[in-house]
């Protein structure tokens, strides 16, 4: 089973209708992604990146080609059976952190769980505790959004994404909001998860936030165009 | 999400900005509280009806003498003078749940007291009469059978009757009169008040009957035995139309009408009287329930217009729902759910304002009023119907976010 790569698509297409024009934002892409690695994905913006983003993360449907993820082909499932494999196999982290203001951090990352019926009422709240605690925030818990600072916000979103346990976590330029220093932290702290074992894919634009990635995916023009390992830098802050 | 879940994330979210629900609320909340307070004023009004009604003698029939036509001139009801004192005998005796059937005439007239004259209605009665009438005695005795066997010059006087005559004096064992007869007062009627058409009815007086019919001119000239009306008093329970059918057979028979020959008598069921006030009773509910509901409808459009505002301020976070997991159901659920429970916040709140202003109609007007539990669950229901139906489109727009536009909406 750990041999079957996490994530296989094959010649994957998306296409849009832009007025009389159509445009293949997703031009026949293969890759497969094994579990464990830490990608990074980049590009130019009208690559295909966020395209092949919002297809991994099961958000979108291809219109060719075929997607198996953890072993489940989902390139075809229908919109509740999707809601299904986002709930249990993906966990989303955002630039924008997307958290709920009127909810604590806590409330925040127990929000998964209330959408996920393999997780137990009586469970969630000392699951999110301890996603809280991986991602050391624990006396946080009980702070709003608006009382955090932006790594700290971060971190809260990405405690909720670890929340359902998934074995992918997608992020989407997760450090563009940030400085820096925090930048650093937060890509510290997902090297450590991907330590632990979870597969991390993330979009970015910026080549130093990619070197901390054992592999990048270069897009461009809607294929993959360049597909590269490389010995990941490390983000001690 | 389990029903729990959804329940405690709408609460939430109408908690998280109060003020906009309380504003959105209002539209609920004063059409609940308009519904029960004005079907309170208009059930109340309904009630009062009922009561007059039962004060009259809830069931009583009353059969007149009727009008007949001569060489083509139809003349005024009492014209006949076919009605008589062997036809409220015979009703007695032959009217199944029959208790009373008792005979009257009565005269406009001038009764006089010294130097003080007053024009009432004089009866010629029997002591049913009083029993079938509830009428009781303020003070002095009541007619008796030997007042009607032996014709006494007696009479008892309606309250009305007394201010007029006699100012506040005590007339019992004085003498009025009527025509050239001396009466002597034997007692003064309780007082009884407006009957349901307006009517002073303690503006009379009363004698025995064969009194009146051998006092009064121009009334025994005619038939002795004839009457004017006939009370007729059924046992309680018993079924008026039924019986005013066994009445109009039976006076019809003793009448030798023909078949397709016109009643020479008229015949009314006091209930009767009541049905008409309580049918406009009726209808003053129901245009005031139907301004209510008006209210209620553009209550429901607030509503529908605040949760659209709410599905696109919180498009981000729909998105990022749908991203963890949420399923299209889940956010349709969440939105219906929360405007549900706007409305029922609201029809609760106009539950308790409309009970209050119900009280508060009751102690300032003096209306009466009364509060029905099924029109509370009616407006209640009705609010939830219309939190549902008008967070149905709302909750459908949420619903049918696509994701990624959502998650990337400013």
């Amino acid at each position: 089973m750990d041999s079957d790569p996490l994530i296989a698509v094959e010649r994957l297409t998306r296409v849009y209708a832009m007025g009389p024009h159509r445009v293949r934002a997703l031009d026949g892409v293969s890759a497969e992604i094994g579990r464990g690695e830490f990608v990074a994905v980049m590009g130019p913006s009208g690559s295909g990146k966020s395209t092949f983003m919002n297809l991994l993360g099961c958000l979108d449907r291809p219109d060719g080609g075929r997607y198996r993820l953890d072993g489940e082909e989902v390139g075809d499932l229908d919109a509740d059976a999707l809601a299904a494999v986002r709930s249990r196999r993906i966990g989303f982290v955002f630039q924008s952190f997307n958290l709920l203001p009127r909810l604590t951090a806590r409330a925040n990352v127990e929000l998964p769980m209330v959408y996920n019926r393999a997780v137990l009422r009586a469970e969630r709240a000392s699951r999110a505790e301890a996603a809280l605690i991986a991602v050391g925030l624990e006396e946080r818990a009980h702070h709003r959004p608006s009382q955090l600072s932006g790594g700290q916000q971060q971190r809260v979103a990405i405690a909720r994404a670890l929340v359902n346990r998934p074995p992918l976590l997608l992020a989407d330029e997760p450090t563009g909001a940030l400085d820096s220093r925090t930048t650093l932290e937060i890509m510290a702290l997902f090297q450590r998860l991907n330590r632990t074992g979870i597969t991390v894919v993330l979009v970015t634009h910026e080549p130093e936030v990619a070197a901390f990635a054992g592999r990048v995916l270069l897009f461009r023009d809607g294929h993959l165009n360049e597909d590269r390992r490389q010995v990941p830098q490390e983000a001690s802050p | 999400m389990s029903p729990l879940d959804a329940l405690r994330t709408a609460l939430g979210s109408l908690r998280g900005n109060p003020m906009r629900t309380a504003l959105t609320m209002l539209g609920i909340v004063i059409g609940v509280a308009a519904v029960i307070a004005m079907v309170a004023v208009g059930t109340g009004a309904r009630e009062q009806v009922l009561r007059q009604i039962a004060s009259l003698g809830g069931n009583l029939i009353l059969v007149g003498q009727g009008s007949v036509v001569r060489g083509g001139v139809r003349l005024g009801a009492g014209s006949a003078a076919t009605l008589v004192e062997e036809d409220a005998a015979a009703i007695a005796r032959e009217v199944p749940g029959a208790v009373i059937a008792t005979p009257l005439v009565r005269w406009w007239l001038q009764v006089v007291a010294g130097n003080q004259n007053w024009g009432t209605t004089l009866f010629g009665i029997t002591p049913e009469f009083l029993e079938a009438r509830d009428w009781t005695i303020a003070e002095g005795r009541a007619i008796t059978k030997e007042d009607v066997a032996q014709a006494n010059k007696v009479v008892l006087l309606g309250r009305t009757v007394v201010r007029n005559l006699f100012g506040g004096g005590d007339p019992v064992g004085q003498t009025v009169r009527v025509f050239s007869t001396p009466l002597t007062v034997i007692g003064v009627l309780a007082e009884k008040g407006q009957n349901a058409s307006g009517n002073d009815q303690d503006d009379v007086v009363y004698v025995p009957l064969y009194t009146a019919k051998r006092n009064i001119p121009g009334m025994a000239k005619t038939n002795s035995r004839f009457v004017h009306q006939i009370t007729v008093k059924m046992e309680d329970g018993a079924d008026m139309v039924e019986a005013q059918e066994q009445i109009r057979g039976l006076l019809r028979q003793r009448h030798r009408l023909a078949a397709g020959q016109e009643n020479d008598f008229w015949m009314r069921d006091l209930s009767e009287v009541g049905a008409t006030r309580d049918a406009s009773a009726r209808a003053l509910s129901t245009l005031l329930a139907a301004v209510a509901a008006v209210s209620l409808l553009v209550g429901g459009i607030g509503i529908m217009n605040i949760m659209l505002v709410s599905v696109t301020e919180r498009t981000r976070e729909i998105g990022l729902r749908l991203a963890v997991g949420a399923r299209r159901r889940d956010i349709l659920a969440q939105f219906l759910i929360e405007s549900t429970a706007l409305s029922l916040l609201g029809a609760a709140v106009g539950v308790a304002l409309g009970i209050g202003s119900a009280a508060a109609v009751s102690h300032v007007a003096g209306w009466p009023t009364l509060v029905r539990w099924e029109t509370v669950a009616l407006a209640v229901g009705v609010s939830g119907l219309v939190g549902v139906f008008f967070g149905l489109y709302p909750a459908r727009r949420a619903s049918l976010l696509n994701p990624i536009e959502a998650l990337r909406h400013e």
